[in-house]
Parts: C-alpha cells; structure tokens; sequence
C-alpha cells in the first residue's frame, strides 16, 4: 500500500494487547496528512488514548508499526509533542515551570526557556497566573497548561487526547479558532483525541472513526469544509452538517 | 529543587477564618486534659496506689533538681549520640537503599521479602542478640537504633519512588527527558514527602531502640538514670526521667510533623 507523498504519519497494521488481556486495538492502518487535522473519534475505551501514545512512542504496539516521516518510532521524538487527557502536571512546580518543562528537559537556558513559556501562558489565556501552582487551577485552566507546555516546545506534531474536553464552551470555541490558526500559520500537523461530534467536524480534514474494542478503523470522513468563511457560517454549512449527520448514524450503533 | 517559600505562597485560602476559633478552643481543652491528668497523678500518689509512686509535685521537684545539677542533661548527650549516628546512618544508607529498591527491579526482588519481614518483626527481641554479637559499647547501641529505624524508612522511601504518579513519568518520557532527568526531577520530588515521613517514624522507632538498649545493654545515659534511681528507690527521680522521656519524645515528633506538613503541603504533594 503506498501512501501519498505528504504524508507525514503512518500507522502500518497496528494491533495492541495489553497485560491482562485486554485488546486495545487491532489491525489498524491509517495516514495523518502533513499540516493537517485529524480526529480520532470513538465510543469510549476504544483505544484512542492508546493509539495516539503509540504513535507519541509512549507505548509500543504488539504487531505493525508507526511511521514518521518515513522513517520507524522507536520512542518519543522532537518532532512531536504531546497533551496528555489527564493533564499530568507537576503538582510542586509553578504554572511557568510546568509550561517550560518541556524545554528545561532539552536543556534550554532558564531565561530563554522562561520567555518562551511566558509567550505561550499568554496565548492560552493563562496572563498572569505564572506563578500559581496546578491546584489552585480549574481543570480548563490546567488543560490550557498543558496545551502551553505542549506549542512551547515548537514540535511540528502536535498529539492531543481530548484538549478542551474540561473548559467552557466559549474557551472551547476560541481554542478551535486558535487551533485553526496554528494549522494555517505554523504548518502543524495535529492528531486530535475528542468525544465531540461537532468539534470533529468543525475542525478536521480528517475524521478516522474507531469501532468498539478492540478499536479498528471503521470510516475515514474528510469534510471539505471550506475554511474563509467565519465560524457560524461554517456551523449552517450542508457540508458541515451532513458530515455531522454522517457520524453520528455510525456512531449511535454503536451506542447500544 | 521545590522552593518551601513556594508551599508557603499556595496556601492562604486553604485555612479558613473560622480555625482561629477552634484552634483557640482546642488549646483550651488541651490546657484542661493536661490538668485533669496531672491533678488524677497527683491524688493517686498521695494516696498512695504504690510506695514506688510519686505524687506529681515530687516528680516536677525531682525533675527540677535533675536539670538543675545537670544530670538530665548528661544522660540525654550520652543517649543521644548513638541515636544521632545511627539516624544518620539510616538517613544516609536506608533513605539510599530504598531509593535503589524503588527504582531497580532486580534490587527491588532480592531485598524487598527482607524488608517486609524485618518491618513486621518485633525488632525489640533482636537486642539481646546484637548484645551478644557486639558487646556492650556504642556499636552496639548504634545497631539497635539502625534495626529498628531502618526497615520504616527503607520502606518508606521505595514506596515514595514506587507510588510516583506514572502519568507524571510519561510526559517525561513524551518530553526527551532522560532516565537520570526523570529521577531527578520527577521520582525523587514526588517521593520526598514520603521519605520525609519515613525518617519521622524511623526517628520515633530509633529513641526506643536506644532506650532499650540502655535498659538491657549497658546502663549509660537515660536508661541507666531510669535503672540506677529505680535500683535506690529514688522514684520520683525515677518517674521524672520517664516524663522527660516522653514529653520529649513527644515534643520532637510533633514538630517534625508540622516541619513536614509546612515543607510538603498535602496540595503540592501529587496525589
Ligand atoms: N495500561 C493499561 N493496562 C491495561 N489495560 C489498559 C491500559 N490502558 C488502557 N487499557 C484498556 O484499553 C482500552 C482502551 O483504552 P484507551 O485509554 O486507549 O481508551 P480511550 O478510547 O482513550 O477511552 P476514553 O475515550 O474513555 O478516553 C480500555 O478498555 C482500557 O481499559
Ligand atoms: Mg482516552
């Protein structure tokens, strides 16, 4: 199977059995297209998670493998960074520090390091609360946290397990935009964990629907929904709206 | 690594305007037990329950002239000492041993049955033994303290690197951090309150190591005030050693803990 040349990950056969017998995923083939979105969408406890940190090198597979720019994961790389669904902050450290983190590991200089969290920590909305620590964050304002600490390391993958799932819907809404125009502006491919219909539709190029554990691929939906227009627009768009349409009448089956 | 000032600057809102007041009438039933225990104390040594026991007001005397001619003070240098070094010692080897049990599988395999069985054991009974093995000198004194200081805080200290939050160990990972980054930045921040705990209780187990050792070893220090003044039959000397004994025993935990809770606040503890 070749796959097109602005591909910039491949998952080639991907099946994972955990200890104790549970089968996360099986068999799944799929292509992330360069400087684009993609949602992993699925009823819950389909493997998403586990998907995504395989691909993160968090993880290894039990068959297949994960390609990136053409070349084999063998671990976590520089070129992808990663938004963990249960935050994983560093409790005793303070919100600037754990924004950092990521470049403090890579050994950057503290100022240099710190202007860039601070730039980041600005552009999440978080101004401010530098030097607060995560418990006396809301869990949106700890999501944001750590979507800083993600962009700050500047990797061109950006791996997200369901980043806006505990903030507003206004928050919600303009972290799409802000999203949208990372995508548009920095050249980031973005592989998106979310439970939202609407969200996947509204943001993707590409939506790979995922079956019931063991999770396999049961559809890949590229909406084509076309981007000048403003975001209600978008949301009366019949595109929009089909594609909306489309999953859910794969996803409610599986509901039962 | 983490900045206590930090801990101080997060708390405010924690502590609400209302503990002033139970605070304060906290206090005052304590200022009310302490009464009640030491006028019951008094009563039964007028009584008298026993000739071997002293009314409060004789021991506080007793108490006052042993600070005053110094010998207290003799006794506790003297007992401190293996205290302090086999403290030390445990700080040192046993917060380091279970730090390498945490962190390698293969020590982790060969040592933990060990320590299980050595923290379950009534280590008191080991004395006696070591006596035997040792002698009576310091050495001695030193290994009792180190036997029953050491198994909590081994202990301790593997169950602090074993229970860091392993979410916390995969963002490390996900970031390029490296093996020793990941120790150092990670394992050993999350698990220092639990070593911290783990020294607190070894301190406790080590003061009775040590106090039995000089009841059963040889009489120096304490013990031998405790032996020597039970031997004739100066009991309220007696009974004030053994308060001394406990109020500082008492004393020191106490503070070690609050030293402990204002180092490691439960809300930047992790979990
Ligand atoms: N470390 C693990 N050990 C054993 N089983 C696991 C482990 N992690 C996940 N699983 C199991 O694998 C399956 C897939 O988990 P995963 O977290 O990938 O699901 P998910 O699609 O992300 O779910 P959700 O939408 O609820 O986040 C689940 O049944 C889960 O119980
Ligand atoms: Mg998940």
């Amino acid at each position: 199977m070749t796959m097109p040349d602005d591909t910039i990950v491949e998952v080639r056969g991907v099946g994972k059995l955990y200890e104790g017998g549970v089968e996360a995923l099986r068999g799944v083939t799929l292509a992330f297209p360069r400087g684009r979105l993609s949602t992993l969408l699925g009823p819950s406890g389909c493997g998403k998670t586990t998907l995504l940190k395989i691909i993160a090198g968090l993880i290894r597979p039990n068959a297949g493998e994960i390609r990136v720019n053409g070349r084999r994961v063998e671990g976590p790389g520089p070129e992808r960074a990663f938004v963990f669904q249960d935050f994983a902050l560093l409790p005793w450290a303070s919100v600037l520090r754990n924004v950092a983190f990521g470049l403090e590991l890579r050994g950057v200089p503290p100022e240099q390091r710190h202007e860039i969290a601070r730039r980041q920590i600005a552009e999440v909305g978080l101004g401010g609360f530098e030097s607060s620590y995560p418990n006396q964050l809301s869990g949106g304002m700890k999501q944001r946290v750590g979507l800083a600490r993600a962009l700050a390391v500047d990797a061109d993958i950006i791996l997200m397990d369901e980043p806006f799932s505990s903030v507003d819907e206004q928050t919600r809404r303009k972290f799409q935009e802000d999203l949208l125009d990372l995508l548009e502006h920095r050249r980031k491919t973005v592989i998106f964990v979310t439970h939202s219909i609407e969200e996947a539709a509204y943001l993707s190029d590409q939506i790979v629907l995922l079956s019931p554990r063991p999770g396999t691929v049961s559809r890949i939906i590229r909406p084509e929904i076309e981007r000048g227009k403003g975001p209600d627009e978008i949301r009366r768009d019949r595109r929009y709206l089909d594609t909306v349409d489309e999953i859910w009448q794969i996803l409610k089956q599986y509901v039962a | 690594m983490r900045r206590p000032g930090a801990a101080a600057r997060a708390r405010p809102e924690i502590v609400p305007v209302k503990s002033h007041h139970s605070v304060a009438g906290q206090f005052g039933w304590q200022v009310i037990s302490f009464v009640f225990f030491f006028g019951a104390w008094e009563l039964a040594g007028r009584w008298p329950i026993s000739a071997a026991f002293p009314p409060f007001s004789q021991t506080l005397l007793a108490l006052g002239e042993m600070i005053a001619d110094g010998s207290l003070a003799r006794a506790y240098a003297s007992t401190l000492q293996p205290l302090v070094i086999g403290i030390a010692l445990c700080g040192i080897a046993g917060v380091g041993f279970g730090i390498a049990m945490g962190l390698s599988r293969t020590v982790e395999w060969l040592t933990l049955p060990i320590f299980i069985i050595l923290q379950a054991a009534p280590m008191a009974a080991i004395i006696p033994l070591i006596t035997y093995l040792y002698g009576i000198g310091l050495t001695a004194k030193v290994l009792a303290v180190v036997f029953l200081a050491a198994p909590v805080i081994v202990m301790n200290s593997y169950k602090g690197i074993r229970n860091t939050n392993p979410s916390l160990i995969q963002m490390c990972r996900a970031f390029l951090g490296t093996r020793r980054q990941e120790v150092l930045k990670i394992i050993l921040p999350y698990a220092a309150a639990l070593i911290f705990t783990g020294l607190r209780l070894g301190l406790a187990m080590g003061f009775i190591g040590v106090v039995i050792a000089e009841l059963l070893i040889t009489p120096t220090g304490i013990g031998d005030l405790i032996t020597y003044n039970s031997s004739v039959a100066e009991y309220p000397r007696m009974f004030a050693t053994i308060a001394s004994l406990v109020a500082v025993a008492a004393l020191t935990l106490n503070g070690l803990e609050r030293v402990e809770r204002a180092l490691f606040p439960p809300e930047i503890r992790g979990t």
